[in-house]
Parts: structure tokens; C-alpha cells; sequence
């Protein structure tokens, strides 16, 4: 009984149960495909993690960002009067997460790859983009580059999903995909 | 000052019983309910609220409601009852007295007193910080105290599990190598001692950050090794409850492991791989790369998860072999219709057994995979998936092994025995898994005013009646 000593003190010599061999086997089998899968699905796959991230000064961060928004702002949004910042393509894309806001709204073009940066100011937040359901962690302190082609066109949320205090809830923002020309 | 310990026999069971160490193994076991019926009320608070037609909380106290659940249930509660069981399986099962049983009221009142210090600052309105605490987001001060203190306690009662080991080795208790229950405590108990001795490293620092001692921790670093505790905890509740099964098994059935080989090295896999699997956490964070992503979660992991499987097998194969013994041989599946199913210590473990396999352990290897994660992480998903896994498969499997412990322990019949077997059943259509991809720690379906977030039904697999919880729209 598994509650008592083992009945054989060198219970290791013990005869294993065929069908325990037989699922060994296939369980082990499995977990090499998978093993294997892994490295596979991410040199196959187009969505993974990107590995290009940098070590910034969130003020510096900041900087950048309102470069970024004075360059190619084309207007404002919400009661907030969020800038609307549309850049051309290929361009490098500044995000900026702090309590409790995505700044600014991005406008991009279809079919076109923007070089996606994303940062915080202060605590760390989730990059949660619906309906397409990408998530990403946004870290303060931490520049990450991620390479993003938006294929349809239309409006796209971004929701805060790392609880990040008592207006978390609130901290939405908006990437905007137009049709390309 | 060591006075001669005092044995009783147990009426139901044959087994000697120290005294000593039934008083310590009741009353931990007692105080792990106990915050186990806490953290459930708010468990049903954060419910109440995350379903739209209630919306029972405020957002501040949805948040602090959700923090108290975390640390209540996926801490306090299953270490509580683990010191319990780690008691249990070396004084009880090896005919043993416990080591330094003083030390074990130590233990036990450093548990309670941390409990009850991060509790207190988390009711107070200015730590509602989740359980997980990622810096640089700041609790009080004495919220990391409490943490640190419970953890210490959590070590003594781990050390007094392997001085029991010791004392009974000493004293000839037993013959041969320790029974395969006793061997999953053991297992469980080094995976605390890691637990521990991360959280300890993260936490010590992040108290002196909250105190103004250390000027800055970096959020990657927390998180690193955050989860070195965050999700080893977890593994000490599954080698935990996997010890209960196969005890619940021997006590039912007297069931035997089909190989003691087999079953002991599944445990082994645990030991060597599960705590660097941990990284399936971090799978979508910025400036950690990819090889040591992947290497992590699919090395690390599926050996581990190959230790699962082989228990997936050997626990009701062992129940098989000993109820086919018992003459239960008409076809597949006699042994297992035949089993009493009436009895919750039963019906519970099985349940637990089978909810754990196909709810948490499914789950929790699809959302190891990089791509899968980067869809999933940090919506409802998650929850659901470790809800499969503590709230079914670690305390139904606990609460299963509670039933059986109050008249063995008490002496007593259990009140109400309906209603033990009907709250198992509440217990898993509460507990049931809704593995949906809306954001997650929301108080409220937020984003009604963001545009339309559309097509997340088709991961709702499991009880597509309760929709209301997750906010499909």
C-alpha cells in the first residue's frame, strides 16, 4: 500500500507493469514531439515574441514620444483630446503606457510594417490590442521594438491587462488602421 | 525537557498516532479551512462583481477583494494545509514521533501571524497589489512583512517534516525505504524549501525597497524571480495533492503502486524540472530572449508534464489493480462503476484526479507554447486554467482527504455527510474553468467603450452556461 513501506526493501529490481512501459513510452514520445515542436513553431510561426528590446530612462522614453507626436500629428480625439499621430510607413511607432493611458492614437496603414515601440512611464501595464487579442507585457525602464503589419483595416482597442491600480480598468486606447493608398 | 511521547492507535485505521503531532495536524489543518471559507468569500465577491448584472463592488474594493482571494487561496490555504500533511505523512505514517514539536506551535504561530499582518494591510485599502506585488507598484511596507513572516514559519514546519524523516529513520519506525505518500511530501517539501528561499529572495529586497533602503528594484528581475515562488508554490500543492490521491487510494482500496519505480521517479521529474518551467510566465516580456524562452517551457516543461502523465496513469491504475483484485473484472470499466462513488473521499479525489488532468493540466501545457501565450496571456484564460488546477484539482483532492481526516483525527462522524457530497459538486460547477480570452484583473467589462471586441466565444470550452462571469458580449 502506497501508504506503507514498500513490501520489497529493493523494490527498484521490481518488474514494471507492462501498460505502465507502454505509457511511458507514448507520454515520452509526446513530450519529445512537443519539444521539438517548440523551436519549430517559432522559426515557422509570424507571431512571436519580438527579441529587440532596449534599456531606457523613462523620461527619455517620454521625449521621444512627444518628438514622435509633434512630428506627424494630424489631429485630436475623446474628451481627453488625445493626439492622433499618423506615420508614414515603415516608420518607427512610439507607444506610451502610463496610469491610466495609451498615448497617443496611432493611425497606420494596411498592409504596411511599422517598427512598433512600447514603454511605460511609471508602473508596469499590458499591452492587450482586441479584438485581435496580441498581448504583450510593457515594462517601465524597458524600450521593446516589436515589428507589427496590421492586415485589416478599422478601428482596434488597446485595454490595460496588467492590473496597474484603481483606474486600471479605465486605460484604453486606440490604434487605428486605414486602407492603404 | 523531552518528555516520552504518547501514542494512540487509531480505531479506524490501525495506524499510531503521536499525540503531539495530531494536535499540530489538527490545528493547521483547522486553519487552513478556515482561510480557505475567507478567501472564498472573496472568491465570490470578485465573482458577484466580474458578472455584469451584479456588479456587486466599486472597482477599490474589486481590487482589494481580488488581492485578498489570491493570497488567501493560493497561499495561505494550500501551505497551511500542506504543513498539515507533511505532518501527517512522516509522524503518522511512519509510527513516528514528531521532531521538535514546540518548534511546530513556532511554526504555526509565525504562519498565523503573517496571514494575519498581510491580510490586515490588504483590508486596509493601500495593498491591493495582487498577489503577484510587481514592482514598481508599492504595498505597505508590512504587507511584505507578513509574507516574509508566513514564509519563515512555512520553512521551520518544513524542516521539522524532514526531522521527522530523521527521528524515524533513527528509531526504526518502519523498515525499507519511506511509504510513496510520505516520498510525495518529501517532494513537495523540497519544492517549498525553493519556493521559499526565491521568495525570500525577491521579497527581503522588495520590503527594504518599500521601507526607502534600496533605491530601485527592476520589474524584470521581480518578475524573474517572482515566479520562482509564484508558480513553485503551485508545484508544492501538485505533488501535494498527487501524495493525497495515491493515500486516499491505499486508504480506500488498498491500493498498492503498480511500481514503485515508475511513480517515484514521475516525482523525481517534478524535483528537476518543473521549477525552471516557471518561465512560461514570462513568455511575453520584452529583453529576455527567445532561446531562453523556449528552452525553459519545452525542456523544462514537458519532462515535467511526463511526470504528470505517468501519475495520470499509475494513480487509477492503481485503484484498478485492486478493485480487479477484489473480483471487479466485467469489462473496461467494472472497478470504476463499482467504486463508491457515494463516499466523498471517494468521489472527491476521482473528481479531483480527472478535473486536474483534463482542465488544469491541458490548459496550462497549451498556454506554455510562445504562440498560444501571446494570445492568451493575462486574459481569463489564465484563471481558468489555474482554477482547473488549485481550486479542482488541489482542493477538492484536500478536501477529500479532509473528510476522511475529521473521523479518523475527531473521532467524529461528519456532520451533514449529504451535504459533503453535494459540496463537491458545488465545488466544481463554481470552480469550473472559463477559458475565455477577455482581459483579465478587470474590475468591470471596461471595455464597453473601446471598439467592438468581438470573436472570443470560440475559446469558451468548458460551461458555456456561465456566461455571465465572462463578459462575452
Amino acid at each position: 500500500m502506497s501508504i506503507f513501506p514498500p513490501e520489497q526493501k529493493v523494490w527498484f529490481n521490481e518488474p514494471v507493469e507492462k501498460a505502465e512501459v507502454i505509457w511511458v513510452c507514448i507520454a515520452l514520445v509526446w513530450a519529445l514531439i512537443m519539444f521539438a515542436m517548440m523551436p519549430l513553431w517559432h522559426l515557422k510561426g509570424t507571431q512571436n515574441m519580438s527579441n529587440e528590446a532596449y534599456r531606457i530612462q523613462p523620461d527619455a522614453y517620454q521625449a521621444k514620444v512627444d518628438a514622435f507626436v509633434e512630428k506627424y500629428k494630424v489631429g485630436e480625439e475623446g474628451q481627453a483630446k488625445t493626439p492622433v499621430v499618423h506615420p508614414p510607413a515603415g516608420a518607427d511607432v512610439y507607444l506610451q503606457a502610463r496610469l491610466w493611458e495609451w498615448y497617443p492614437v496611432l493611425e497606420l496603414e494596411q498592409g504596411k510594417a511599422y517598427r512598433l515601440h512600447l514603454s511605460s512611464l511609471d508602473w508596469q501595464h499590458g499591452f492587450s490590442l482586441q479584438p485581435a487579442n496580441i498581448n504583450l507585457q510593457v515594462h517601465p525602464g524597458i524600450d521593446e521594438v516589436v515589428t507589427i503589419t496590421p492586415t485589416t483595416s478599422g478601428d482596434f482597442g488597446i485595454i490595460c491587462n496588467e492590473y496597474c491600480g484603481i483606474g486600471h480598468h479605465t486605460m484604453l486606447g486606440k490604434i487605428r488602421v486605414v486602407s492603404g493608398k | 525537557m523531552v518528555a516520552k511521547p504518547i501514542f494512540r492507535a487509531c480505531g479506524v485505521t490501525g495506524l499510531k498516532i503521536h499525540d503531539e503531532a495530531e494536535k499540530l495536524i489538527k490545528i493547521n489543518a483547522v486553519t487552513a479551512i478556515v482561510v480557505l471559507a475567507v478567501g472564498g468569500l472573496f472568491g465570490l465577491l470578485v465573482a458577484l462583481t466580474r458578472w455584469p448584472t451584479v456588479h456587486l463592488l466599486p472597482a477599490d474594493m474589486f481590487y482589494l477583494a481580488l488581492t485578498a482571494h489570491g493570497i488567501d487561496i493560493l497561499i495561505v490555504w494550500c501551505i497551511f494545509f500542506e504543513v498539515a500533511l507533511m505532518y501527517f505523512a512522516s509522524a503518522i505514517l511512519l509510527g513516528s514521533r514528531i521532531a521538535a514539536p514546540k518548534m511546530g506551535w513556532v511554526a504555526y504561530a509565525l504562519m498565523v501571524l503573517g496571514a494575519a499582518i498581510t491580510n490586515w494591510k490588504v483590508l486596509e485599502g493601500n495593498s491591493s497589489v495582487m498577489m503577484t506585488s510587481y514592482v514598481p507598484m508599492q504595498a505597505d511596507p508590512l504587507f511584505y512583512v507578513g509574507l516574509i513572516l508566513f514564509a519563515v514559519g512555512a520553512l521551520i514546519a518544513c524542516f521539522i517534516f524532514l526531522g521527522t524523516l530523521v527521528v524515524a529513520k533513527a528509531e526504526k519506525t518502519y523498515e525499507g525505504s519511506i511509504p510513496l505518500v510520505t516520498f510525495g511530501a518529501l517532494v513537495a517539501c523540497i519544492i517549498a524549501v525553493y519556493t521559499i528561499a526565491s521568495g525570500a529572495i525577491i521579497l527581503i529586497p522588495t520590503f527594504l525597497w518599500s521601507v526607502g533602503l534600496i533605491s530601485h528594484i527592476d520589474p524584470l528581475m521581480y518578475k524573474v524571480v517572482w515566479w520562482g515562488m509564484g508558480h513553485s508554490s503551485q508545484q508544492i500543492n501538485v505533488a501535494a495533492h498527487i501524495a493525497v490521491w495515491y493515500a486516499i487510494a491505499a486508504i480506500l482500496f488498498g491500493a498498492k503502486p503498480l511500481s514503485e519505480k515508475v511513480s517515484r521517479c514521475a516525482y523525481l521529474t517534478y524535483i528537476f524540472f518543473l521549477q525552471i518551467a516557471s518561465a512560461h510566465h514570462l513568455l511575453v516580456e520584452p529583453g529576455l530572449s527567445s532561446a531562453y524562452k523556449i528552452f525553459n517551457t519545452s525542456y523544462g516543461m514537458y519532462l515535467a508534464v511526463l511526470g504528470s502523465m505517468i501519475h495520470g496513469l499509475t494513480v487509477p491504475g492503481c485503484i484498478e489493480a485492486a478493485q480487479r483484485k477484489k473480483g471487479f473484472n466485467k469489462g473496461l470499466f467494472e472497478w470504476l462503476r463499482k467504486a463508491p462513488w457515494g463516499n466523498p473521499v471517494f468521489s472527491g479525489m476521482f473528481l479531483s484526479l480527472i478535473m486536474f488532468g483534463f482542465l488544469g493540466g491541458i490548459s496550462g501545457v497549451t498556454m506554455g507554447v510562445e504562440q498560444i501565450n501571446i494570445m492568451i496571456h493575462n486574459t481569463i484564460y489564465v484563471p481558468g486554467h489555474f482554477h482547473g488546477t488549485v481550486a479542482v484539482g488541489t482542493t477538492l483532492a484536500f478536501m477529500a482527504l479532509t473528510f476522511f481526516l475529521v473521523p479518523v483525527l475527531w473521532g467524529r462522524e461528519l456532520i451533514l455527510p449529504g451535504l459533503a457530497k453535494s459540496s463537491l459538486g458545488h465545488g466544481l460547477l463554481g470552480c469550473s474553468s472559463r477559458l475565455q480570452l477577455s482581459p483579465g484583473r478587470l474590475s468591470d467589462d471596461g471595455h464597453r467603450g473601446c471598439v467592438g471586441v468581438r470573436g472570443r466565444g470560440r475559446w469558451r470550452a468548458v460551461r458555456p452556461d456561465h456566461r455571465g462571469f465572462g463578459a462575452v458580449r
